[in-house]
């Protein structure tokens, strides 16, 4: 074989090298660029909590009339777990460190069992477990259990929860 | 208020296969080039080996289609590369030593073991169907690891191949039962850990601004440096020492978030091997051959001296920026070029742009395994994918380190690529259980809850875009998912 061949089967398999590492990354690349971050609601059109409801439901580009039906699922709104959403079926949720609760924050401000989201009569309801630094809803400290309407904060700890349809 | 939203899954497989492709066109081909240099015609089995590397490649392929569908596509064609490339390097020092009018048929027996490996990965994904059921065995795990690590100290058993006392003579065959070991260790650590991490994590005195565990938490850590020395010192082989150690310290940072483990975990092990250098002659020697590498009587001293090293920094050196090109080298120099230093054979006849593309390729197998510990969703699956990736990069690490004279050589081997059977085996566990892991990391969730409200859903109302994205206006699109869907019954286990 020439030297010439030999050169370039010799730069020819490092091209080739190379070519699978990059391939590979550009199939990684979905890692990094795959996710975006969206903002659920236009800025600025926050309304206040209680109007919330109708207010995003006004908001919808199919203005057809909604009926009122409970709220699906409990998102984190702000706070370490941002972006969590669990959805809400027949049982209760429970929140705070404990490995056994079903929304595990991980935050030196919650208790180990802070507080429960439970339904009752077709509403949901928000009861604090006797946490040191206390559950609220809204701006009112929860004493007892209180019925949670859907986009209302609820603050455990440093983390903010609420209910959406 | 903002959400993540990714874009839809898909599995990955067809990109997969294409860049089996290329990375089987990678192993064939180095292998053909191997022959054009050494005896300038195509090596003679080379249909057959091709036909053999491809069978199995695809075998695997079809075999994660049926059991792993939704695992990570890169992983496979990376370990194929690597393990292609390493046998071709194996098959071309063993052309060298032919040359030279040594007897020497490790490829072959590298080839065997390739197969085997593949087979044993194609097995485990078959068998186990979910990883969380290791769990079960944390505490087995911790006694089968630890036999593994110790049992080359049984007489009889045990056998010393240079100065190393870290294998085993079966029916003939060695076997470096450390290998083995720390798959087990890692499934033991994560057992452990995922049960204790919120005791370590909790915050003992500051000093220096570097907020210390509580004191009466050291004793997991005092005891796995201790095991860690008692091999140092009794196998008399830094590299299974530095990879066990390295593996709690790594895996207990992924579980606690506390760099002050790992800065304890340093100081220990710093602190242990200067004693250690100081007491032993064994461990000195491996010291000064680092120290004082190009020093005569270093480079020449016959058991421990620094000859291999700096052989390996020559070929290394030759190599260059390009290399000389698959079988124009002379990586038969040094000694042990198949297994120990096969990074500096491949320096050599790939030269840096080569070795740096080797090396990029562990970089994506770490950073896949890493991704699968994020992805998955049980705090078990984390720790144990976490760590095995750990355990791969790091061991990459400590060899490269080693051939490069960054830190201390050791016997470790470079996964994937150098010869020997334990090994190689071992990593195709590892490669398995990562794609078991990501498999379920990347699965998609599976339609979260069921009917909620109790009144009936009105038919038309779904109907109408991005009413499944909750208040999206329109803006979020129907088409996503959510990134973390946490069902309410996966968290409670």
């Amino acid at each position: 074989m020439s030297e010439l061949t030999i050169t370039l089967l010799r730069l020819g398999y490092l091209v080739l090298l190379w070519a699978f590492v990059l391939s590979a990354i550009g199939v990684l690349r979905r890692d990094l660029y795959g996710t975006r971050i969206v903002n659920r609601r236009r800025p600025g059109s926050r309304k206040p909590v209680a109007a919330s409801a109708p207010a995003a439901a006004s908001e919808r580009s199919a203005p057809i009339p909604r009926r009122d039906v409970g709220p699906r699922r409990l998102v984190v709104t702000a706070g370490p777990l941002r972006g969590t959403t669990l959805p809400l079926g027949s049982s209760a949720i429970l929140i705070g460190r404990a490995a056994s609760c079903t929304l595990v924050l991980d935050d030196d401000y919650s208790s180990s069992r802070h507080a429960r989201v439970f339904p009752q009569d077709g509403e949901w309801l928000v009861e604090d477990l006797g946490s040191t630094n206390g559950t609220f809803l809204g701006r009112d400290k929860v004493e007892q259990p209180t019925v949670v309407r859907p986009g209302t904060p609820i603050r455990v700890g440093q983390s903010t929860l609420e209910l959406q349809r | 208020m903002a959400t993540v939203l990714t874009h839809r899954e898909r599995n990955g497989r067809t990109l997969e296969l294409g860049l089996l492709a290329i990375a089987l066109a990678i192993g064939v081909g180095a292998y053909a080039l191997v022959g054009l240099a050494t005896a300038d015609t195509l090596p003679v089995d080379i249909v057959g080996y091709s036909l053999g590397l491809v069978g199995l490649s695809l075998g695997l392929h079809l075999i994660m289609r049926w059991r792993a569908p939704y695992a990570d596509p890169v992983i496979v064609p990376v370990v194929i590369a690597l393990n292609g490339i390493g046998l071709a390097m194996i098959y071309r020092i063993d052309m060298a030593y032919v040359d030279r009018g040594r007897d020497s048929a490790f490829a072959e027996r590298q080839l065997g073991w390739t197969a085997l490996g593949i087979i044993l990965a194609a097995v485990v994904l078959v068998l186990l169907r979910d990883h969380r059921t290791l769990r079960r065995y944390t505490y087995t795990a911790m006694v089968a690891g630890l036999v593994l690590l110790m049992l080359p100290l049984v007489p009889g058993l045990g056998a010393e191949i240079n100065g190393a006392r870290i294998w085993i003579r079966v029916a003939g065959n060695s076997f470096q039962p450390a290998e083995l070991g720390k798959i087990c260790l890692a499934i033991f650590f994560a057992g452990y850990l995922v049960t204790t991490r919120d005791t370590l994590a909790l915050a003992g005195p500051k000093v220096l601004g570097l907020q210390l565990p509580r004191p009466r938490d050291l004793g997991p850590i005092i005891l796995a440096w201790a095991v860690s020395l008692g091999v140092l010192v009794f196998e008399r082989d830094l590299g299974t020492s530095l990879l066990f150690f390295g593996l709690f310290v790594g895996m207990l940072y992924l579980a606690t978030e506390r760099i002050s483990w790992v800065v304890i975990g340093m100081v220990l092990f710093v602190g242990g091997a200067v004693l250690a250098a100081q007491v032993f002659s064994h461990v000195a020697a491996r010291f000064e051959g680092w120290l004082n590498a190009f020093d005569d009587d270093v480079f020449n001293a016959s058991p421990g001296g620094s000859g291999q090293l700096v052989r390996g920094l020559f070929g290394m050196a030759n190599g260059g920026l390009f290399g000389t090109g698959w079988g124009q080298g002379r990586p038969d120099l040094v000694p042990f070029a198949e297994s120990d230093f096969i990074i500096a054979s491949i320096g050599e006849e790939l030269g840096l742009t080569g070795l740096l593309a080797v090396l990029v390729c562990y970089l994506v197998l770490a950073e896949r395994g890493m991704r699968t510990a994020i992805g998955v969703r049980d705090g078990f699956g984390k720790l144990f994918a976490g760590g095995m990736a750990f355990v791969v990069a790091f061991q990459c690490f400590v060899v490269v380190g080693g051939v490069t004279r960054l830190i201390p050589l050791t016997g470790l081997t470079m996964p994937f690529l150098a010869y020997g059977g334990s090994s190689l085996l071992a990593n195709w566990i590892i490669v398995a259980l990562l794609l078991r892991i990501s498999d379920s990391a990347r699965r998609p969730a599976a339609p979260a809850g069921g009917p909620v409200s109790p009144e009936p859903e009105v038919p038309g109302d779904e109907a109408e875009p991005g009413d499944t994205q909750g208040f999206s206006t329109g803006q979020g699109g129907g088409s996503d998912h959510q990134t973390e869907v946490i069902g309410v019954g996966e968290l409670r286990r």
